[in-house]
């Protein structure tokens, strides 16, 4: 069974077609990457696979259940983590993390949620300040742990080290790297070309809608002759 | 253009929206329209009123009485029996039954005021409702006049303080075939304009409050961006929209007792003082009664908030969902203004619509209607609050599951597309055909 699978998806914002037709499947404990320019449809379809938006046309089913007839189940399957994903401010850290934990309480033990988020996270005493005091590195560990603390059998995680430092990018590569080492696949969105070659097992180059590319990362550098995906990024949206 | 100008423009267009114009128009539209009521309410006073007149004394004095009354009123009926006038006065739709009765002149001449009694028809408890009656005092005024002018000319032995008020009324009042002896329109009307603007106070703050927690919360989700992780969270959209309205319902309604328990001490102030304790008369409302006007108030809060949720999903930020308000601010002032001014059955055709349309009226005329034994227009506003609740909270369900809850409109290539309402019920047409 896949994680993802993807047939002909068409995604319209009235007379505006933001995805023209994708298809692409990720399997279980992958990490598959999608990049491409802006505005070239990777948030979008990250959007409709998370349930947050309908879908127009085509087929998506994720661990097998349908997008759109089964979107409760998919939601138990998944954690999505939105580009610019925000934390309710009033909170600190540690009630973020307690306040998403109980919506997993059937799946897992809260507490051991909590544990694990924190332990992600690295904030230190800081997971007991308000959220409002947070440096944007901060949050997005918060965010970042939030979104893997449940174990999630696929995470959805755009531009996940967005914001970050080199050294706190790194740190999260390697949790994510760990969490999938547990059995969770990873569809992430990256502009950070190091980033998806170093993480991604297989890579969707996507274009004005539509799928351009597929590969593992050698394949496409071998394709392209390129020394590195930025290269064969640069060729193919060209 | 020079620097100040260009901010001055950029200030100018930011600021002069239409979401910034409407709620002045509609500010504009509901003094024109409190204003049109006010001149029709105030119309009969340049008329003759319309009274029936009795005079059961036939001395010299009440027929100087009677005919001074005559002259200035249209007289619908000038029989000997009270009970055949106040038929007539009430089919008529006449303002009041004037009696002189036996004894008058006799009491005047012997250095007493003579009693007049007047029945009046009282129609409605609003502020304005009761103006009308006073043409029929400037009647009794002008009566007193010509006796008084009388008795100097022909009985000036006629001691001075008589001469100067001959007369005194004995008001009893008739207001929704409730009759109540020894009280004029005006004191019902002032006593029940203090006890009935209570509870359209009460909503009306409530729901301004109650309801711009609601936007606002769906501005500051959508701006702080934490909506998208609730909405790919294992639970449904139906728990998380009935889940934002039962909790801003449980902060509105400990508004509402706070708010309640300072009008409380308020109203015991006014009735500590108030001359007439109007429960004597059987207006009072018993335990259903109060908790009708509970369900009704729970029910106009939760539509206010099923209401503010569909103009929460189409707010985009947290600016944006200050200006959402306005709309329910005025929603909830129209039936404010227009059941302190007036009653549900002397209001216009029209206005009557309106006011039953808008659902947080009903918990606003509920107490008076109970007190005059109108059930059933109270059960009848209570149902259409609970329908006005299950359509709403329907739309906002369906809206919640809509792309419109993340983009706030449709996007739109070459041509402007339809309103997001327009476009939600499309779908669901084309989802049912």
């Amino acid at each position: 069974m896949y994680a993802v699978e993807i047939n002909d998806l068409v995604k319209s914002y009235g007379p505006f077609k933001a995805v023209k037709g994708i298809s692409f499947s990720v399997s279980e404990g992958e990490v598959f990457g999608l990049i491409g320019p802006n505005g070239a449809g990777k948030t979008t379809t990250l959007r409709v696979l998370s349930t947050l938006i309908e879908v127009t046309s085509g087929k998506v089913t994720i661990f097998g259940h349908d997008l759109v007839k089964d979107a409760g189940e998919v939601r138990k399957a998944i954690s999505y983590l939105p580009e610019d994903a925000g934390a309710y401010k009033n909170m600190t850290g540690r009630e973020y993390l307690k306040f998403i934990s109980r919506f997993f309480h059937d799946l897992l033990d809260s507490n051991a949620m909590v544990d694990k988020a924190i332990a992600i996270a690295q904030l230190g005493e800081r997971i007991d300040d308000k959220i409002d005091t947070y440096s944007k590195g901060m949050a997005r560990k918060l965010l970042v742990a939030r979104a893997l603390m449940i174990g999630p059998k696929l995470a959805i995680l755009d531009e996940p080290t967005s914001g970050l430092d080199v050294l706190n990018a790194q740190e999260i590569r390697k949790v994510i790297k760990k969490t999938v080492s547990e059995g969770t696949s990873v569809l992430l969105s990256s502009h950070n070309m190091l980033e998806v070659e170093l993480m991604c097992d297989r890579i969707a180059l996507i274009d004005d809608g539509l799928i351009v590319e597929t590969g593992t990362p050698a394949e496409l550098k071998r394709k392209y002759g390129a020394s590195n995906i930025e290269e064969v990024f640069v060729e193919t949206v060209r | 253009m020079s620097s100040i100008g260009a901010i001055i423009r950029k200030e100018v267009k930011e600021l002069l929206t239409p979401s910034t114009l409407a709620p002045i128009l509609i500010m504009a539209v509901i003094f024109a329209m409190i204003g049109n009521l006010a001149s029709g309410v105030t119309a009969p006073l340049a008329e003759k009123p319309t009274i029936g007149l009795i005079d059961q004394d036939n001395s010299n004095l009440s027929r100087l009485a009677y005919e001074n009354i005559s002259e200035n009123s249209k007289v619908i009926y000038n029989g000997s029996s009270v009970e055949d006038g106040l038929v007539v006065v009430e089919n008529e739709s006449a303002m009041a039954l004037i009696v002189i009765p036996a004894g008058f002149s006799s009491d005047i001449l012997s250095n007493k005021s003579g009693t007049v009694q007047v029945y009046w028809e009282m129609r409605g408890a609003g502020v304005l409702d009761s103006i009308p009656l006073s043409t029929v005092s400037g009647l009794l005024a002008g009566m007193d006049r010509t006796i008084s002018a009388s008795l100097m000319g022909d009985h000036p032995s006629t001691d001075p303080s008589v001469v100067l008020n001959p007369t005194k009324v004995n008001d009893t009042t008739i207001f929704k075939g409730v009759e109540m002896v020894g009280i004029s329109p005006q004191t019902i009307s002032s006593v029940m304009a203090n006890q009935s603007s209570v509870v359209p106070l009460i909503v009306v703050m409530v729901i301004i409050m109650a309801g711009s927690m609601v936007i606002t919360s769906m501005g500051s989700e959508k701006e702080n961006k934490t909506l998208e992780t609730l909405l790919t969270l294992p639970i449904s959209r139906t728990s998380i929209v009935f889940g934002k309205l039962i909790g801003a319902a449980i902060v509105g309604l400990v508004m509402a007792v706070i708010f309640m328990i300072g009008f409380g001490y308020y109203m015991l102030s006014i009735v500590g003082s108030s001359s007439i304790d109007l429960a004597q008369y059987g207006l009072t409302i018993d335990a259903v009664g109060f908790i009708l006007v509970g369900v009704s108030l729970f029910l106009a809060l939760f539509a206010a908030l099923a209401l503010c949720m569909i103009l929460g999903i189409f707010t985009k930020n947290y600016k944006a969902s200050q200006m959402m308000t306005m709309p329910i601010t005025f929603l909830a002032m129209i039936p404010m203004f227009l059941t302190i001014f007036s009653d549900f059955d002397t209001l216009p055709t029209g206005l009557q619509i309106v006011l039953f349309v808008i659902p947080f009226s009903h918990p606003m005329m509920a107490m008076r209607n109970l007190m005059f034994g109108n059930t059933n227009l109270v059960l009848a506003g209570i149902g259409y609050e609970a329908l006005f609740c299950i359509v709403t909270m329907f739309i906002a369900v369906t809206l919640f599951k809509k792309d419109i809850l993340l983009t706030g409109r449709v996007k739109s290539g070459r041509r402007k597309s339809a309103s997001p309402i327009a476009s939600m019920i499309k779908g669901l047409i084309a989802r049912k055909s």
